[in-house]
């Protein structure tokens, strides 16, 4: 099935235009008015490391709520490493190690203490390359609610339901759910990864450049769906594509050699830029 | 790669004129090199890929041969009789069934515990990264120490196996290999009997505790059973005394009637030391196949990729529901491939199980875990070091029988491959 | 699609959107149960993981311990076992229990049978590596699957009903049990061992360095022979040590192929007995009252161990290495 050919304005196909939905947030305080954002994640003087390299020095930087942050820069400067620190994902590589502070509301995201498990429940995550499970549609969205829930059969069919909906996807597979993901398309896959992510209501979504392995149109389709979550999750977005990250993207910061060079609105970054390296940046002169 | 040593006569002459070449004048060091012809290298290449063919025809003649002379001393002899009938002396009426059955027991038993412990082996190496410096440590022995494992030769597990589980290091009494004159055995499921012949000709069975315990005398008012298990009132006659007529004929004995000792054991008896049974031939399969079904297993696990873990993990999955959910559901074809490929070693194992049963005459399949038993290759062994030629005929049948439950056993692992591998991104 | 549908459609949505939320924010399995039989898991698994390091401590322990019985025995000294040629332990006012006639025997066996497997072994791996095309490969490849996946019994059947009336056919002073029948029965029983070892060493030699060799003009010996063979070398190596373990420590086909008197020849036409072959003998005859006969079965194991498990070793070692350097 090809994938829809969404146009930014025109309205996906499947998008979720309840009134209603502005007031709902899954497992999050309610969706504020866009001037007042408040604070998600609090990064205060990040250093992290991969044995002996430093990957990321000094990062401050402020991710508000309900709004789409784009960490832009170069291979190798540290923005894919800081997403994977905000949910520990880190974790499973030896030799990486972090200092500084790094928060979520109350919780100390650096914390041994702190339970991994639950903070990746709050804090969901989309990688580069589609990874659907080898399972079927509705299976790899229930995943995560089966883990963490005790649910009956029709109370898990609601949340994929509403999952594939919310994710734009839901006209798609409505009639294969019982079909391999792996059958389905790039784009309908990342976005069944999207739906399988945020079945489990988390607050945050990490996405490590989500579109890259995808061809055009999947990734305008992907791009809509981004604008449309930021209504309910505070969405954290590594990208390459500068374009992606204007259209797209609410705050921008832009990292070269594991430092934070700039950060402000997306606009402001891209049309007036402080810095003269986020300027070539952004130009195209390198990266 | 000019520092390759080369050995043969024109490499030798290839540097000669390099070496005039670089007195050479301002004209370049390469203009006065002399070019060599290709062509004794190309001979070179051509003779080399005969060669090649010629080593690779060799070894499919060599299969060719194995199989050929196996199939024309055997085909023969290969009936129905090989599979019904158990060894007898004569090689007309002999065959493998009670050895077919040993096999049965004893790979589908060492089958049941080495998958479990072989793949949790596997999963700990491969899926629970070592979080410390003494863990990697750790990590590095066990991996070390397993493709080591692979690599002794299986009748040294025999012999351990001799010690540690027929004889287990003498902790329970002495003497395992000599059953008669064991006398401390902890047993369950066995019942012992000094039976007696009544002057009816009947059998009457005693009980008693255990297999040491004094013969009994016959006594008037001793428990009896007949053959049937019912109680029954024998009457004991001093000798000299005349029979009665009547049916008490038939459960009458004389004082001094001589009891044999038998011994009744149930399908679940066990005893410690294990004794030369099927458990014990089980376990030490086991230690041979153990080291195969990991490394294959962990072959199997090593081929997910890492990014539907990272999927799982970043569902708040634990190590082990990324484990259970998603990595082993993945490996299995490849896990049940590596298993099966590692059955049909155990299947064909000999030196071991001879090292643990022996060689003995067994007319039945077992009874018992802990009952006397051979293999099949074992009882091959047996009819081809007899000296006969119609035993080796038979040996050759019997080797068709094998190599054929071996090759539906490979087929079925090529099927697993095959039926149940999805791409897995 | 009327205006209703659209109607019901929404509402259900919003429904939808209700019901998940309250199920979202409901509760939760607890995290200390999940943690709890996280770790109880982590102990078993680590249990099992520790088996395989205790099944070594008790092959160690075992061949130790009997070993030392064994030498406990008053006809038994260290000078005869390391420093005599005669194994002679059955015969009551004769015993002697010099190993080096076992060991000689052994090693007999196994040099016959790595002239045959090493060189027949390496020139198939690579030929299948650098050389075959696919339609051969696709051939080739399972016939030595199936050759390694043949019990060892049939290779000795196979060695004294095929190989020996061969040798005798062509040359007269074979014996009915020899060394050279054994030997090269073992030799293509380790064929597929030495093959696929060698062609997984010689497969992991990256392509650039071929790619390189060849842009100079070589032509596809040279490439083998001279770029990647060198290359794959320790690989190789590798692949030959554990091979030589391989034969050193089979069974079958010794005991049923190269006799069973132990004496130090080389000769390849007599009969010899190895180590593994007088195990065998030991487990097959009525020798089973723990006398001197029987422990002696155990420091012959032991040998064996010692010498298998050094082979094996320095090849994982080297192999190890090997595969860090290319991968």
């Amino acid at each position: 099935m090809p994938d829809p050919l969404t146009t930014r304005g025109a309205s996906p196909p499947s998008s979720l235009e309840s009134p209603r939905e502005a007031t709902f947030a899954a497992g999050l305080n309610s969706a504020p008015s866009r001037s007042t954002a408040q604070t998600a994640i609090e990064i205060r003087d990040l250093n992290a490391w991969y044995g002996e390299f430093q990957s990321l020095r000094n990062i401050s930087l402020d991710i508000p709520a309900n709004r789409v942050t784009a960490l832009i820069g170069p291979s190798g400067c540290g923005k894919s490493t800081l997403l994977r620190w905000i949910n520990r994902m880190n974790d499973t590589i030896p030799g990486a190690r972090a200092s500084g502070t790094l928060q979520l509301g109350d919780t100390d995201l650096l914390a041994r203490t702190t339970d991994v498990v639950d903070l990746r429940r709050r804090i969901g995550i989309v990688f580069q390359r589609p990874n659907p499970f080898p399972k079927s549609i509705f299976d790899n969205v229930a995943f995560g609610p089966r883990l963490h829930m005790r649910m009956t059969r029709s109370q898990l069919q609601d949340v994929v339901e509403w999952a594939l909906r919310k994710a734009a996807v839901w006209d798609e597979v409505k009639d294969r759910l019982g079909a391999p993901a792996l059958g389905l398309s790039g784009g309908q896959q990342q976005r069944l990864c999207i739906a399988r992510a945020i079945a489990i209501g988390p607050e945050v979504l990490l996405m490590d450049e989500p579109c890259s392995a995808l061809d055009p149109a999947s990734t305008l389709a992907v791009e809509d769906l981004i604008f449309e979550l930021r209504e309910q999750y505070t969405i954290v977005i590594v990208t390459h594509n500068m374009q992606q990250a204007a259209r797209c993207s609410d705050q921008t910061a832009f990292f070269y050699e594991g430092r934070l060079i700039e950060v402000g609105p997306t606009t402001g970054v891209f049309t007036k830029p402080k810095q003269k390296q986020t300027e070539d940046y952004v130009s195209g002169k390198f990266g | 790669m000019a520092n390759t040593p080369d050995s043969s006569p024109s490499g030798a002459a290839e540097t000669q004129p390099r070496a005039l070449g670089s007195n050479a004048t301002a004209r370049g060091p390469l203009e006065s090199v002399e070019l060599l012809s290709g062509q004794p290298r190309r001979r070179r290449d051509r003779r080399f890929r005969l060669l090649c063919i010629g080593t690779a025809a060799f070894s499919v003649l060599i299969l060719v041969g194995l199989l050929g002379s196996i199939l024309i001393q055997g085909l023969p002899h290969l009936t129905w009789t090989l599979t019904t009938n158990g060894p007898e002396p004569d090689p007309q009426r002999a065959g493998i069934r009670p050895a077919v059955f040993g096999t049965l027991w004893v790979c589908l038993i060492c089958g049941l515990l080495t998958l479990p412990i072989g793949v949790a082996t596997a999963i700990l190496l491969e899926e629970y990264q070592p979080k410390s410096r003494i863990g990697r440590f750790l990590y590095g022995i066990i991996q070390l120490n397993i493709t080591n494992l692979a690599g002794v030769p299986s009748v040294v597990y025999g012999l351990l196996g001799l010690t540690a589980f027929v004889s287990m290091f003498g902790l329970f009494g002495t003497a395992a290999s000599d059953q008669d004159t064991q006398t401390s055995r902890y047993e369950i499921g066995v019942r012992y009997f000094d039976q007696f012949f009544s002057e009816g000709e009947r059998a009457i069975l005693i009980p008693v505790d255990s297999a040491s315990a004094p013969m009994t005398q016959p006594v008037a008012g001793m428990t009896a059973l007949n053959f049937y298990g019912e109680e029954i009132q024998p009457t004991v006659l001093s000798p000299g005394q005349p029979l009665p007529t009547d049916e008490t004929l038939q459960y009458t004995l004389y004082a001094d009637a001589e009891a044999g000792r038998i011994t009744q054991q149930a399908w679940y008896y066990f005893s410690l030391p294990l004794g030369r049974g099927v458990l014990a031939g089980a376990l030490t399969l086991m230690l041979v196949i153990l080291p195969v079904v990991i490394i294959s297993s962990q072959e199997a696990l090593r081929a997910v990729p890492g990014s539907l873990r990272a999927g799982a993990l970043g569902l708040g999955a634990t190590q082990w529901q990324v484990v259970w959910n998603v990595t082993l559901p993945s490996a299995m074809p490849g896990i049940l491939t590596g298993s099966i490929l590692a059955m049909s070693r155990a299947i064909g194992e000999t030196a071991p199980i001879l090292i643990i049963a022996g060689i003995v005459y067994i007319s039945r399949a077992p009874q018992h875990l802990m009952d006397d038993f051979t293999v099949m290759p074992l009882q091959l062994f047996n009819w081809i070091s007899r000296p006969q030629e119609d035993f080796h005929s038979l040996a050759a049948a019997g080797i068709i029988l094998l190599l054929g439950i071996l090759l539906s056993f490979n087929a079925v692992a090529v099927l697993i491959r095959q039926k149940l591998h999805k791409p897995l991104s | 699609m009327s205006s209703a549908d659209e109607l019901t459609g929404a509402s259900g949505k919003a429904q939808l959107d209700e019901r998940v939320s309250t199920l979202l924010r409901g509760e939760r399995r607890p995290l200390a149960l999940v943690r709890a039989r996280e770790l109880v898991i982590y102990a078993l698994l680590l249990l099992c993981g520790l088996f395989s390091l205790l099944v070594t401590v008790a092959i160690v322990y075992v061949l130790a311990a009997e070993t030392v019985t064994f030498f406990r025995f008053d006809e038994v000294t260290f000078s005869n076992f390391f420093g005599s040629t005669n194994w002679n332990p059955l015969l009551g006012g004769q015993k002697s229990f010099g190993i080096w006639a076992l060991i000689s025997g052994t090693m007999l066996i196994t040099v016959i049978a790595m002239a045959i497997a090493l060189p027949l072994g390496l020139i198939t791996a690579v030929y299948l590596s650098e050389y075959a095309p696919k339609r051969v490969r696709n051939v080739l490849k399972p016939i030595l699957e199936v050759l390694a996946g043949v019990p060892t019994v049939v290779y000795g059947f196979f060695a004294l009903m095929t190989i020996t009336p061969v040798l005798q056919w062509l040359h007269s002073g074979f014996s009915v049990y020899n060394a050279a029948s054994a030997g090269i029965a073992v030799g293509i029983l380790c064929l597929p061992t030495v093959c696929s070892l060698a062609e997984d060493a010689l497969q992991a030699v990256p392509r650039a360095l071929r790619d390189g060799a060849y842009g100079l003009g070589s032509t596809r010996f040279d490439v083998s022979v001279k770029v990647v063979v060198p290359a794959a070398l320790s690989g190789i190596i590798s692949a030959f040590l554990l091979a030589i373990a391989r034969a050193v420590g089979e069974t079958m086909v010794v005991a049923l192929a190269a006799g069973s008197l132990p004496q130090a020849t080389i000769d390849p036409r007599e009969q010899v007995q190895t180590m593994t072959g007088y195990m065998v003998q030991m487990a097959t005859g009525d020798v089973s009252n723990y006398g001197t006969e029987y422990y002696s079965m155990y420091a012959v194991a032991a040998t064996l161990f010692v010498m298998t498990m050094a082979l094996t070793l320095i090849g994982n070692i080297v192999r190890r290495r090997f595969r860090e350097a290319y991968e």
